[in-house]
């Protein structure tokens, strides 16, 4: 085993799916009792694999959902309705079964509690999920460092994680969550109601001389309209990390 | 064709291509099993315009027979990688140096 540490080589290995919670119609969490996890960073994802009985296999990356401090791993999953793999894991595992993944995966995609830069995360939809981690990782390791979600969903009822992040808004601690929705404007709703633009970063985004860490995760075009604008308003295209997931979730 | 389909062929192909394109995150188990360190914080200079990035950073399209990897400044090939048959194939000539961390 140490041996292998050393290699570096990275093995499939069996997760048991211990509990699911329902996050939004077409999301659900799934956490798993891994054996021997090897621990994550916050921002991090694995690689999940499926076998059919005549021995075709596919993969997808999941983000992780769950903060390193966190006592079990979990991956939040959005269902594509043509999807290969999601609608296998939102509907079909169930609490007992067993999920074969290997990770954790990535190096560059990651907060760590000790930046002390303000944090500017921009999520558009499932896109949330790595910066969740990042989120409970801050709570867990009580960094007071000021931070700010901007998150875009399309309905209401699309929101991932809308009462906790709610919760960790109201907390005190430095935390400011900003929603959007694209496709409702529902009655009494304070968010904003339209796509993410210039003047809603300029309302949202740490001014540019706080040097503030950015991280934006969803579907490639959100990610690539979201830090172009913020490059064209002078921000340090170094410090903005992205992470794009492709229309079908998979990438593998 | 008549230019005005055709034209809407190009913008759906386009678009097709723009939601295809990831980028060097999604390829970290791939390059793992390559590379057997973690290779989404490794930094590589781009051998057509010189380009410095980490790999997360690159853009990465894997909806090809292989995995094609193209610099985000010049979007030049900077790798290609195909798996099977328990074989990899791993092209870097648009790679001019990778530099990495050995932990």
């Amino acid at each position: 085993m140490a041996r292998a540490a050393v290699l570096g080589r990275l093995a499939w290995q069996f997760g048991t799916l211990a509990e699911v919670v329902q996050e939004t119609p077409r999301v659900s969490s799934l956490y798993l009792d891994v054996p021997d996890w090897q621990g994550h960073l916050a921002g991090q994802h694995v690689d999940v694999r499926l076998t059919a009985d005549d021995g075709y296999q596919a993969e997808r990356s999941y983000s992780i959902a769950s903060a390193p401090d966190d006592p079990r791993l979990a991956l939040t999953v959005e269902r594509l309705d043509d999807g290969e793999v999601s609608p296998y894991l939102v509907g079909e595992l169930r609490v007992g079964d067993r999920l074969e993944l290997r990770g954790p995966i990535g190096g560059f995609f990651v907060w760590r509690g000790e930046d002390d830069r303000p944090l500017l995360l921009i999520a558009g939809g499932s896109g949330v999920v790595p910066l969740m981690a990042m989120l409970r990782h801050r709570a867990n390791v009580e960094s007071t460092v000021p931070a700010r979600l901007l998150f875009s969903s399309r309905t209401q009822a699309d929101v991932i994680y809308r009462d906790e992040l709610s919760r960790l808004g109201a907390a005190g601690d430095g935390l400011t969550v900003f929603h959007a929705l694209t496709r409702e404007k529902p009655a009494g709703w304070s968010g904003y109601t339209r796509r993410i633009d210039e003047a809603m970063l300029k309302e949202v985004a740490w001014p540019i001389q706080e040097s503030p860490a950015v991280f934006i995760c969803g579907p490639t075009p959100f990610v690539e309209a979201a830090s172009q604008l913020l490059v064209a308003m002078g921000y340090e295209p170094r410090s903005i990390k992205t992470e794009r997931f492709g229309a079908t979730g998979g990438t593998a | 064709m008549n230019s005005e389909s055709h034209n809407h062929a190009r913008l759906a192909a386009t678009t097709q291509v723009e939601e295809a394109r990831l980028d060097g995150n999604a390829i970290g188990g791939l390059l793992r099993e390559i590379f057997a360190v973690e290779m989404t914080a490794a930094v590589g200079t781009c051998a057509f315009c010189g380009a410095v990035n980490e790999v997360g950073r690159v853009q990465v399209y894997v909806r090809a027979p292989g995995t094609v990897v193209r610099c985000p400044e010049c979007e030049q090939v900077l790798m290609k990688i195909v798996r099977g048959g328990g074989r990899y194939w791993v092209d870097m000539t648009g790679v001019r140096c990778l530099e990495f961390s050995e932990a």
